[in-house]
């Protein structure tokens, strides 16, 4: 009963996310695709990295293999099920969560830090947190610009589905402080149910006291 | 580029016969001065790579140091018992004997565990440490170029047994207000970004500078460290007769056809149409499937041996395992995954095609090596098996029917038999004084926005420095320093040269490139533990050029013997000349060390201190300042003599080193590129400011930006016990104060500037303005 890290061919944040699950205290184990999802996971996490090399579209094809059947299934059971990076484009991809991950305003790659707005706390992802509370977490990504037709970008608003959004250090959501060019700043999105939900920016990286922020450690313990 | 005369008259009477078309080729690539080092092997024995954490030094595809248990002040830690006699050596095969591996080979059990999570594993932890140069693909094809040097360089480090776990880039090129320069320079930095991110090993750090003579042959040199320890090493010298030479990885394809050779010669007018069939073109999503399968085959102590295939391909991988454990090979060329039918017999040999490693592997472990490739959908043929014999190929394809042997040479006779070049310099002469007289306001906006010193964000933001979740400190501090949890300890990384520093004083410049990479390592308070160098030169059959890259290596090679610093490895990369003449002879050097953990003081001020300036010659001091190499004149024209380095650079770092952890020391930053108005400048912040003075016998622009490197500013609250902690021979000036305001305020002999932290980032934007 441990939390499946779900490895593609390409995947790269895998080894740090059990990094800073087991530095929480929580169980996780690696689990290669093709072998499929282990029965009964106490959760799952889609990593970050370069899925079958980004080929096709980032997630694309990772989003149509045996195990993403196996882990919607899951979804719907409640296990918590959290995308980050590659793992949001792929749960994207999959249909777990509203809207697409594409390529950046910048065009480029971009490694930094970012703020964070926590627009929900009464989620799993987000219980350590107060609504409004600002954290810092790194982003690393060159297709994170989320995008979402109109009617949707309603319909998230209306239900309330956006986890986090790109601010100012003092939680002023301005179009300068969105990295990517992301809808409405959104970050983070959950899905149909609360207990799943994607993230493009990495709460795993910003967990380990010895390199840095730990303000991502609230992400991660929902799978405590 | 053909065999001369000389050599082919060697290799006639050696095998007695004329060479087949086959081996013509492999001799050609293998003696080309980018294999056999025809043009500098004799110099660098003036490289000292003996040391007690060295575990492997020169020769292999990457160096291997161990990692010292200690890393305070206490000199005698770095006691590693048995290994230090294998120092030198890589030839032991203790790598082989563990039988303790947690994970059973033979039970089908295909957790994804990892090797390096076994509890029970408490072998000592060993650093890889390689360094190569993509100098002229990365001009034909920069992105292709770039990309493909990362990926060497990490298959480098996998053969050795090791995970890769950062990467360092130093790049060169052409004047950056040329727009060729700044398509060179956008594709390299997107090729690495590519590659590298795709690959989920770590940018940490590097340097890029801009000088004239690199316009027709930018440089791409690429250092990564891989993380191995006693158990997992593997070293590239087959070992028995019998065991099987596995190929693992890409289909080999035409791509990349002699490599080697087109990287031994100057680069023509019509280099990138005429040569983009020798660059290679990368995959790095076969790559990572390469690297994840390579650790399952190390975790299931499936390898015997590895190198992976880089320059000359097939043929000079697998002839040069065999030559290092003194035996032979029989090769079926047929037996090759190819990626097109009717490849000949040489294309198969010297396709440089990339992602793929080769391995001796027992009999018995065959079948599993080709289930766990298969796993990771890498292909996966047996290529040969290991003899006591000759080298030798053979191929049906090329007869019809028998097969036959297109090669047969004996290996070592290949690997090592290229005679060394002789070759005349001409020693470098020392420029006169001669310096312009420029406004400190000018010279000051000048220095700070140049490109070579200015901020380099543009890039390493392109550049993933954070997957592995290892980098505490990233790039653009002095050095980048890596939580190493496995030894329970900090790793800094430095690299780099100055080819403003080189052009002006080959040797002295040198020698300053040591001292300054190793003050990077101070600034962040590691101790060095090991370094590894790529040598650039221009074509050195001119003498004048030759004679520049003598003094550059034996200036580094002095530099770094003076602080006590092994040099493990390297490469060397000659013939870096163009119709726009040869590169300043360009000394990159990579320097690993240790900190007791991954916590070092930054370089950006608190605001509420002291600034004390560390290892000035020069400001209130006997030494004259000199300009020689600087931004400064640079900027503005003029020459002069190389800064006069500290007698004992060692004895400084060493003092800065223990000082900088010290409970009163709040930030310290090394001063370098720009020399001292540029290392304040980058101290300060929107809610830290300064204001520091200089006085001495010599001009403003003397003092606040001659680049004499082994200098530290250091922030601290007791200024008195700074000085108090250094020895006597150090100079330590009082340069003034910091405060919460965000201004920069500087003054020398009387003459003062003031600008605020907005107006210093302004300045230092210039890449990110002109290129977006």
């Amino acid at each position: 009963m441990t939390v499946a890290v779900v490895r593609f061919g390409g995947s790269n944040c895998d080894r740090d996310a059990v990094a800073a699950l087991e530095h929480l205290g929580i169980d996780a184990e690696l689990v290669w695709h093709a072998d499929g999802l282990p029965s009964d996971p106490d959760g799952v996490v889609l990593p970050g990295g370069f899925s079958y090399g980004d080929y096709l579209r980032a997630g694309a094809i990772a989003a149509r293999t045996p195990i993403l059947d196996d882990v919607r299934e899951a979804a719907a059971d409640g296990v918590p099920v959290l995308g980050v990076c590659n793992g949001a484009q792929v749960g994207a991809e999959s249909g777990l969560v509203p809207g697409a991950f594409t390529t950046n305003r910048s065009a480029r790659f971009q490694c930094e830090h970012v703020h964070l707005r926590v627009e929900r706390a009464d989620t799993p992802w987000t219980a350590a947190y107060e609504e409004g509370d600002v954290i810092e977490v790194p982003i690393a990504h060159a297709e994170g610009r989320f995008v979402v037709d109109e009617a949707r970008a309603e319909r998230l608003r209306e239900e309330d589905r956006v986890l986090f959004r790109y601010c100012e250090a003092d939680g002023t959501v301005t179009d300068a402080a969105d990295p990517n060019g992301s809808r409405d700043n959104v970050a983070g999105v959950v899905g149909d149910r609360d207990t799943v939900a994607v993230t493009m920016p990495h709460p795993e990286r910003a967990t380990l006291p010895d390199v840095g922020p730990t303000d991502g450690q609230g992400v991660l313990r929902a799978f405590a | 580029m053909a065999l001369d005369d000389a050599d082919s008259d060697l290799i006639e009477s050696e095998l007695g016969r004329e060479p087949t078309r086959a081996e013509a080729a492999l001799f050609e690539n293998l003696w080309s001065e980018h294999c056999a080092y025809r043009s500098s092997r004799h110099l660098l024995t003036a490289f000292d790579d003996d040391a007690e954490q060295v575990v492997v030094g020169p020769g292999d595809d990457a160096a291997v140091v161990a990692v010292p248990t200690t890393h305070g002040d206490e000199l005698e830690s770095a006691n590693h018992g048995d290994e230090s006699e294998s120092a030198n050596h890589g030839d032991e095969s203790e790598s082989k004997d563990s039988g303790d591996e947690s994970e059973s080979k033979d039970s089908g059990d295909e957790s994804e565990s990892e090797a390096f999570d076994d509890e029970a594993d408490s072998a000592e932890t060993y650093l890889t440490f390689g360094i190569e140069s993509h100098n002229h693909p990365s001009y034909v094809d920069p992105f292709d170029g770039a990309a493909t040097g990362v990926g060497g360089i990490v298959r480098d480090t996998m053969s050795m047994g090791a995970y890769p776990i950062a990467l360092l880039d130093a790049l060169y090129f052409g004047d950056f207000e040329r727009d060729h320069s700044r398509y060179l320079f956008e594709g390299v930095v997107e090729g690495i970004s590519h590659y590298g991110n795709s690959i989920g090993v770590p940018t940490v750090g590097g340097s890029v500078a801009f000088h004239d003579d690199y316009e027709g042959n930018p440089l791409v040199n690429v250092a990564c460290v891989g993380l191995t320890d006693a158990d997992r090493l593997v070293t590239a010298d087959a070992k028995a007769v019998g065991n099987r030479l596995v190929l693992v990885g890409n289909a080999t394809g035409r791509d990349g056809l002699g490599g080697a050779a087109f990287a031994s010669e100057d680069i023509d007018e019509d280099a990138e149409t005429e040569d983009r069939p020798a660059v290679q073109v990368g995959d790095p999503y076969a790559e990572k499937r390469l690297i994840e399968c390579n650790e399952r085959l190390l975790a299931e102590d499936l390898v015997v041996a590895a190198r992976d295939l880089g320059a000359a391909g097939l043929g000079g991988a697998a002839s040069e395992m065999v030559a290092k454990g003194g035996l032979g090979a029989r090769i079926d060329l047929d037996a090759v995954h190819c990626r097109e039918p009717n490849m000949t017999p040489v294309e198969i040999l010297l396709s440089e095609s990339q992602e793929r490693m080769c391995y001796e592997v027992t009999p018995e472990n065959v079948a599993r090596v080709r289930e766990l490739a298969a796993r990771f959908d890498l292909g996966c043929s047996v290529v040969g098996e290991v003899t006591d014999g000759d080298f030798v190929c053979v191929t049906e394809s090329s007869s019809g029917e028998e097969a036959t042997a297109v090669v047969d040479v004996d290996a070592s006779f290949l690997g090592d038999g290229a005679p060394r070049n002789e070759l005349a310099a001409v020693e470098p002469t020392r420029p006169e004084r001669d310096l312009p007289t420029v406004e400190l306001a000018t010279a000051y906006e000048a220095v700070l926005s140049s490109p070579n010193t200015a901020s380099k964000e543009w890039v390493y933001r392109q550049y993933d420095h954070e997957v592995g979740v290892r980098t505490a400190t990233g790039p653009g501090d002095d050095a980048a320093v890596l939580a190493l949890r496995e030894a329970d300890c900090g790793l800094a990384l430095s690299a780099g040269a100055e080819p403003n520093w080189t052009d002006a004083a080959p040797y002295e410049g040198a020698r300053a490139v040591a001292v300054e990479n190793a003050a990077n390592l101070a600034a962040k308070g590691a101790r060095p533990l090991a370094a590894v160098d790529c040598l650039n030169g221009g074509n050195p059959e001119d003498p004048t050029t030759y004679g520049g890259f003598e003094a550059v290596v034996e200036g580094l090679a002095d530099g770094c013997a003076e602080l006590d610093v092994p040099v493990v490895g390297g490469n060397v990369s000659l013939y870096n000349d163009s119709e726009s003449g040869p590169i300043p002879p360009t000394p990159t050097l990579a320097m690993l060390g240790t900190r007791p953990d991954a916590d070092a003081v930054p370089s950006t001020i608190t605001g509420d201190g002291y600034l004390v300036l560390v290892g000035d010659r020069a400001v209130d001091a006997p030494e004259t300042p000199r300009l020689g190499g600087s931004e400064y004149l640079a900027q503005f024209g003029g020459s002069d003599q190389f800064p006069t380095l500290p007698a004992s650079p060692a004895a400084t770092l060493e003092a800065v080193r223990s000082l900088v952890d010290e409970p009163f020391v709040t930030a310290a930053h090394d001063v370098s590129h720009g020399g001292l108005a540029v290392t304040l400048s980058e101290m300060v912040t929107p809610d830290a400011g300064l204001t520091a003075g200089v006085t001495g016998d010599a001009s403003r622009a003397a003092l606040l930006f001659h680049e004499q490197p082994g200098r530290v500013v250091i922030e601290t609250t007791a200024p008195a016990e700074v000085a108090a902690a250094l020895p006597d021979d150090v100079p330590a000036t009082q340069l003034g104060r910091t405060d919460s305001s965000g201004v920069l305020g500087l003054s020398a002999n009387g003459e003062s500037v003031t600008y605020e932290a907005g107006e210093i980032a302004a300045l230092r934007d210039t890449l990110e303005r002109e290129l977006e």
